[in-house]
């Protein structure tokens, strides 16, 4: 009887999995449950790092990532802009992914009503997309005019007032990497803090944190990371201010558990298949 | 001269970006920020050139009317009504040819590049990416099995990792006193992270950087001729 219901479970038709998943994502998400979020120090590294700025400070925010990752590192972004703006930061975006000009765009405009002081040009600036990685923030480590000699709307930089004494990496405060593959956070580890030695902290995509784990170390390649939907969540969490990554927690938790059902049940099938091979043999 | 002109190129520009690493006087450290430059030319045109090739490998397809040929036809639609929208009319930041574009914008409220952006790329592009969930679901459910002390300490090692990284992680702890805190399945996950995981990463990184000194060696040498074309 248990073995017929096992090989029945085990033979499970694929569908059926997607329907769980896809009931267990978009349940949550429809009546949140509203999880505690625990906040982790990594997480913390970066809300001091952000936090510890002088009011007035330039810092930079590098929008590393695309569409496709949108969901994961977008609420960090705007958590991050949020911070900054509550803090009176100069930002100065830039991207080294194409699609990352449109996805700082997006991150301002959703913060933008609550800060109405806030002026292009001014308090913050968006410099646009350049080809290069690697090559592109060592020039901008040098002479950020080299690198972008226009902002995003063709204005040469020399005449945006945020710009003022700002020719290199030496006046930033900090740098802030968001990113999804390559080029992005490794990159900036490289060139960024490693050649310049201006603080570093990122944020990326889950699948990412295990290869830039390595980098939050001792020295502070990384000071803080923030990974994945849960590390956007944390975030939310330290500045108050919840959004969709707080939302998206109760989905992605119930969708894990999911999957972590759906592994136990198929191991205890396979133990219950293998014991009665046994038998028979 | 086709094929030792570019290795001449190669060991040229190899050694002397090494040689401007450790002499930053002149004329090193000034040719070593000119050929930066260079490389953002290059990268640029490197751009165009995959576009020309985008188009040139989808209309070959469709001209030999290869499998599934009608969606390299959506393909070569899709990429020219985005350059199109962005020639004529610009992105929210830059005009375009036809620069009064208030009609177009009243209509869609956005500029017809930001509109395809926003509502078309950015959805399709997340649902190619969220539909990973639901493979890595059905495959995790297939495959993950505990066959040998290997994959049991993976499975193990992946299930408190998952746990560890949602709030059902410290949910299903929470109850546990304050004095064993280190118990917490999300105090556990990242423990196998900071040490397991980040320890194996490590080797995997420094490895690949020999791997990369010296393939970079072998390509500055002229051994490595790959990036000519496989000849």
């Amino acid at each position: 009887m248990i073995m017929k219901l096992f090989e029945k479970l085990l033979a499970i038709d694929r569908r059926i999995i997607f329907i769980l998943i896809f009931l267990s994502v978009a349940i949550p998400l429809l009546f949140v449950i509203g999880f505690k979020i625990e906040v982790t120090p990594e997480v913390e590294n970066v809300y001091e790092l952000v936090d510890s700025a002088p009011k007035g400070s330039h810092v930079l925010i590098s929008f590393d990532y695309g569409p496709s990752t949108k969901p994961e590192i977008q609420p960090m972004a705007e958590a991050l802009i949020r911070h900054c703006f509550r803090n009176d930061y100069k930002v100065i975006c830039t991207a080294l992914w194409p699609m990352g000009v449109q996805m700082c765009m997006e991150a301002i405009d959703e913060v933008s009503p609550d800060f109405p002081n806030k002026k292009y040009g001014i308090d913050f600036v968006n410099l646009g997309y350049k080809a290069g990685g690697l090559v592109t923030i060592n020039l901008m480590g040098r002479d950020f005019c080299s690198a972008f000699p226009t902002d995003a709307a063709n204005t040469p930089i020399d005449e945006l007032q945020i710009m003022d004494g700002i020719k290199n990496f030496k006046r930033l405060k900090f740098i802030i990497g968001l990113s999804a593959g390559a080029p992005g956070l490794k990159e900036w580890v490289q060139v960024g803090h490693d050649a310049y030695g201006i603080p570093l902290a990122g944020g990326s995509t889950a699948v990412q944190v295990p290869s830039l784990s390595p980098y939050v170390n001792a020295q502070k390649q990384l000071t803080g990371l923030l990974g994945g939907l849960k590390g956007a969540a944390e975030y939310e969490v330290l500045i108050n201010h919840p959004g969709s990554a707080t939302k998206g927690m109760d989905a992605q938790s119930i969708a894990h558990l999911v999957i972590i059902i759906f592994i136990i049940i198929g191991n205890i099938g396979y133990f219950v298949s293998k014991k009665n091979e046994k038998k028979i043999s | 001269m086709k094929r030792n002109l570019p290795l001449l190129i190669t060991f040229l520009v190899g050694t002397l970006i090494i040689f401007a690493e450790f002499i930053p006087h002149k004329p090193f450290g000034n040719l070593s920020g000119g050929l930066e430059t260079w490389f953002m030319i290059i990268s640029g045109f490197a751009i165009l050139l995959g576009q020309l090739n985008l188009i040139k490998v989808n209309t070959i397809k469709i001209s030999r009317k290869a499998p599934n040929w009608q969606y390299y036809i959506i393909c070569i639609v899709s990429f020219a009504a985005m350059v199109i929208a962005g020639i004529l009319w610009g992105t929210r930041d830059q005009t375009g040819i036809l620069k009064n574009s208030q009609g177009v914008v009243s209509w869609l409220g956005l500029k017809p590049f930001d509109y395809f952006f926003k509502y078309f790329f950015e959805n399709l592009s997340a649902t190619m990416f969220s539909l990973l969930a639901f493979f890595v679901a059905s495959a995790s459910y297939r495959a993950f099995r505990a066959r040998s002390l290997e994959s049991t300490l993976l499975l193990i090692a992946a299930v408190i990792v998952m746990l560890g990284r949602t709030t059902i992680g410290s949910w299903l702890t929470g109850w546990v006193p304050e004095s064993l805190t280190y118990l917490h399945i999300p105090q556990v996950a990242q423990f196998v992270i900071k040490y397991f995981q980040t320890t194996g990463q490590r080797a995997i990184m420094i490895c690949a950087g020999l791997g990369i000194v010296g393939s970079s060696v072998r390509i500055i040498l002229g051994i490595e001729r790959s990036y000519l074309g496989g000849k």
